[in-house]
């Protein structure tokens, strides 16, 4: 990468002069690759997105008049003549919580320029994440078949529960499952060499979506299992 | 790491050589807009042209036979939907701001082309899903605009069934369309601007394209879901908006569910929406008037707050749609108070835009008149807000004509006149043809006082407490007869109106053969869309080397100067740097 000289470009400064050169700047706000502010604005916007689907999740909870299951029972497993509450939650969580981990060692590897090194991180993240997806569709056929809750109705209670469980930890599965293929995907075309002569923010690009999806994790984790 | 700002950057961008990809799959921005803007007109008339059947069943009741309460109910839905947002946050965002962000900001197209195209083509798609309801069982959907439930998905609404599921998917395709364009406009803007082009000297038309593209993506969300929650409901028989109810006697499966939630939901995204096709129309009013006033726009740093402010406020004022839902009454004191105090910075650039062609050297061109017909447009739908926004005013007004005529003035017609003004202004550019200034002219008075025959009769209607969405009046007490000879105006002159709109076209089209060579700049503006080497402008936009930026895009009649205006691109002057009036601009 050639380093820019021209003394119109403001660098990151500390403290409100580094904010106010920023954005009293020409040609670009943040000191960041283009792609890099495109994620983070679909991930506020994406932010949005489960906010509206947690709040919702919230006031249908708020205004029920049939008893809400306790998730820490429902989402119990007998293991070994143990009754484990959340054990199954508990082991999606860390393995989610510890993809994080390992894709931002792939990021630090990434801009090491240690391609093979990232590749191995990325496809540890990339398969964690589809061991979650894969306890989640565990999680479900429980549910669905042994429970026999429905989106519809639910033996234990009120039918919003699993309305609104299966519709929340859908809508952020298939945001796993698009962050494992994306992954892949990308973790294939580092191996490739696609980004010698690019540069690696492409790695980090794909981690903030990934943290993302963590993070939303914890939040649905936070409201739904543990209230 | 160091990184480079793409204005610095070595052009990547490779002429596409083929037919194909230089006007069906291009990655161009400008192409992209022109897909866009024809692909929204397109469905914008199919939307005029319900909206004439919807005008003749109220204007003559008892006189069509093809128009039955059910087709009516679709004609209103399809109508609202289409207008709000396939038409105007379509062709404002998707076709001016493609087009203008990055010729306005300097740069050669947005950052992530592809995905440009690809926000087109779901755009196409979604229409396509959208015009689809007209031909399944049942038709569309019937639910009104707001598509509340529980009724949108019952039985009894028209397009219960089909209508609503193509509705909600076209949405979400819409919604998707959306974010992908969206996060071009606004990566583009934050990233690249050229040299010298800092956020304070872009045209008021990129601040408002830009606000409401970040509008859109924070609102959105809300209506994405609210449409999964909805087909959810239809498809699975989930209960998140649905209560217990007895339908045709008898007690349905659902319960427990909430149809104030979709109320929320629904209008926090619906009140954005507003400000999302209000504040491109700000933004480019300011620039059309400023231009064709040969005057600075007055108050640029106030426009810019205000713009910003209005953003803002507009996600906190959504309840003011819901007075009569039945929420905790009081909310509306809450949602009055910050309704009434987005009047302020609105009211701030009103009386700017006035002071812009106060002593102005006004050239009233065609899209100068439409122009300044906004400004009365405009100005008459927000002092009829002033009315709706206060709980007390508002109960008795809800759901009269009233309402209809104050969203047609403030939102329909107003963004219009701004969207001519805006096509009238940049079609030179766009086309490097003139179009006809006369046919221009007779469409502008036939659309101006066309909408003063229409709209203003329909707020004495309001005030009679006419209903909306009503099929026929049938005999009411409390509505006189007269109502019905108002009413019949009102659709003649609506079908006028309606008509007249064909001169614009034929003037569009024509002009695109026979009009007359519009050459370099021909409204003499500042803005750097105007200052490209070739006319219209060539892929990569800029040629060999991207313009720097020396000054704001108002420097119109400055003293001393050797023409009336002075391109953002040229070097301040000595002159200029010992005055010190612009420094820093």
């Amino acid at each position: 990468m050639t380093i820019q000289t021209d003394k119109n470009t403001s660098y990151a400064e500390p403290g409100i002069e580094g904010l106010v050169a920023d954005w009293s700047s020409d040609k670009q706000t943040f000191d960041v690759p283009w792609g890099k502010l495109m994620m983070w604005i679909f991930l506020l916007s994406d932010t949005f997105i489960f906010s509206i689907f947690l709040t919702g999740y919230m006031n249908v909870r708020l205004s029920q008049t049939d008893n809400w299951p306790n998730p820490s029972e429902v989402f119990a497993l007998e293991i070994a003549g143990h009754h484990l509450p959340l054990i199954l939650i508990a082991i999606m969580t860390f393995a989610l919580i510890t993809s994080s981990g390992t894709m931002a060692m792939a990021v630090n590897f990434a801009y090491r320029g240690d391609k093979r090194k990232t590749v191995i991180l990325m496809a540890l993240t990339a398969a964690l994440g589809a061991s979650f997806v894969g306890m989640q569709v565990f999680e479900w056929t429980k549910l669905i078949v042994e429970e026999g809750v429905r989106p519809w109705s639910n033996p234990m209670g009120a039918a919003q529960f699993g309305s609104t469980f299966f519709m929340i930890t859908g809508f952020h599965g298939l945001h796993v499952t698009a962050g494992v293929i994306y992954l892949s995907i990308i973790a294939r075309k580092v191996a490739r060499g696609d980004y010698e002569k690019k540069g690696y923010a492409i790695v980090e690009i794909t981690g903030l979506y990934w943290h993302f999806v963590d993070l939303v994790w914890v939040f649905i984790f936070a409201f739904f299992y543990l209230w | 790491m160091q990184n480079v700002a793409i204005a610095d950057q070595l052009d990547e961008l490779h002429d596409p050589q083929t037919f194909i990809t230089k006007y069906v799959y291009s990655q161009d921005h400008k192409v992209i807009a022109i897909q866009y803007a024809i692909t929204a007109i397109f469905v914008g008339l199919i939307a005029l042209a319900l909206s004439g059947l919807m005008r003749l069943q109220l204007g003559f009741p008892d006189t069509f036979d093809f128009i039955d309460p059910s087709d009516y109910l679709q004609f209103v839905t399809m109508h609202g939907m289409i207008m709000v947002i396939y038409l105007l946050t379509a062709l404002l965002l998707g076709g001016f701001g493609n087009y203008l962000i990055p010729l306005m900001v300097g740069a050669r197209d947005m950052v992530f082309p592809f995905m440009n195209m690809l926000s087109f083509w779901f755009y196409l798609l979604s229409v396509i899903v959208l015009l689809a309801s007209f031909f399944v069982p049942g038709g569309p959907t019937g639910a009104g605009w707001t598509l509340y439930p529980p009724q949108a998905i019952l039985p009894g609404t028209p397009g219960h069934d089909w209508g609503i599921m193509l509705m909600l998917a076209s949405l979400v395709i819409f919604i998707i369309a959306f974010t992908m364009g969206g996060l071009n406009y606004v990566t583009t803007v934050l990233q690249a601007r050229t040299h010298g082009m800092t956020l304070m000297r872009m045209p008021l038309t990129v601040w408002g394209i830009f606000t409401a593209t970040v509008l859109g993506l924070l609102a959105f969300p809300a209506l994405l879901v609210s449409a999964i929650m909805m087909m959810l409901d239809k498809t699975l028989g989930t209960s998140f908006f649905m209560p217990a109810l007895v339908s045709m006697g008898e007690s349905l499966d659902y319960s427990g569910g909430s149809p104030v939630l979709f109320q929320h939901l629904f209008w926090f995204f619906g009140h954005p929406e507003v400000y999302i096709v209000a504040l491109p129309a700000f933004g480019m009013v300011s620039d059309v008037l400023s231009t064709h006033a040969r005057k600075n726009i007055f108050g640029y740093r106030m426009m810019v707050w205000a713009i910003v402010a209005i953003g803002g406020l507009s996600f906190v004022v959504w309840a003011h749609h819901m007075y009569v839902s039945g929420m905790l009454p009081a909310f509306g004191f809450f949602f009055a108070t910050t309704t009434l105090i987005i009047a302020v910075p609105t009211a701030i650039k009103v009386y700017n835009w006035v002071l812009t062609l106060y002593r102005g050297n006004i050239h009233l061109t065609v899209p100068m008149l439409f122009a300044i017909g906004f400004i009365f447009t405009f100005t008459h739908g927000g002092l009829t807000g002033l009315f709706l926004g206060n709980v007390v005013i508002d109960l008795p007004l809800s759901d009269t004509y009233f309402v209809v005529a104050h969203f047609h003035m403030v939102m329909g017609v107003s963004p219009i006149m701004v969207l001519f003004a805006a096509i009238y202004h940049w079609y030179p550019l766009i086309t490097g043809k003139m179009f006809n200034e006369k046919l221009g002219k007779i469409h502008f008075w036939f659309t101006f006082l066309g909408t003063y025959a229409i709209y203003l009769p329909m707020h004495y209607l309001g005030f009679l407490g006419v209903p909306r969405r009503y099929f026929a009046m049938g005999s009411t007490d409390f509505i006189p007869e007269s109502a019905q000879s108002l009413n019949a105006s009102i659709t003649i002159s609506a079908l006028i109106v309606g008509l007249s709109q064909l001169i614009f076209l034929y003037n569009v089209i024509w002009s695109l053969r026979a009009g007359k060579p519009a050459g370099h700049n021909p409204w003499e503006a500042t803005s750097l869309e105007w200052q490209t080497p070739d006319v219209p402008p060539h892929h990569g936009n800029w040629g060999a080397e991207l313009p720097t930026v020396y000054r704001w895009a108002y420097d119109y009649g400055v003293p001393g100067a050797e023409k009336d205006f002075i391109p953002q691109n040229h070097p301040v002057t000595d002159a200029e740097q010992t005055a010190g009036e612009h420094e820093g601009r």
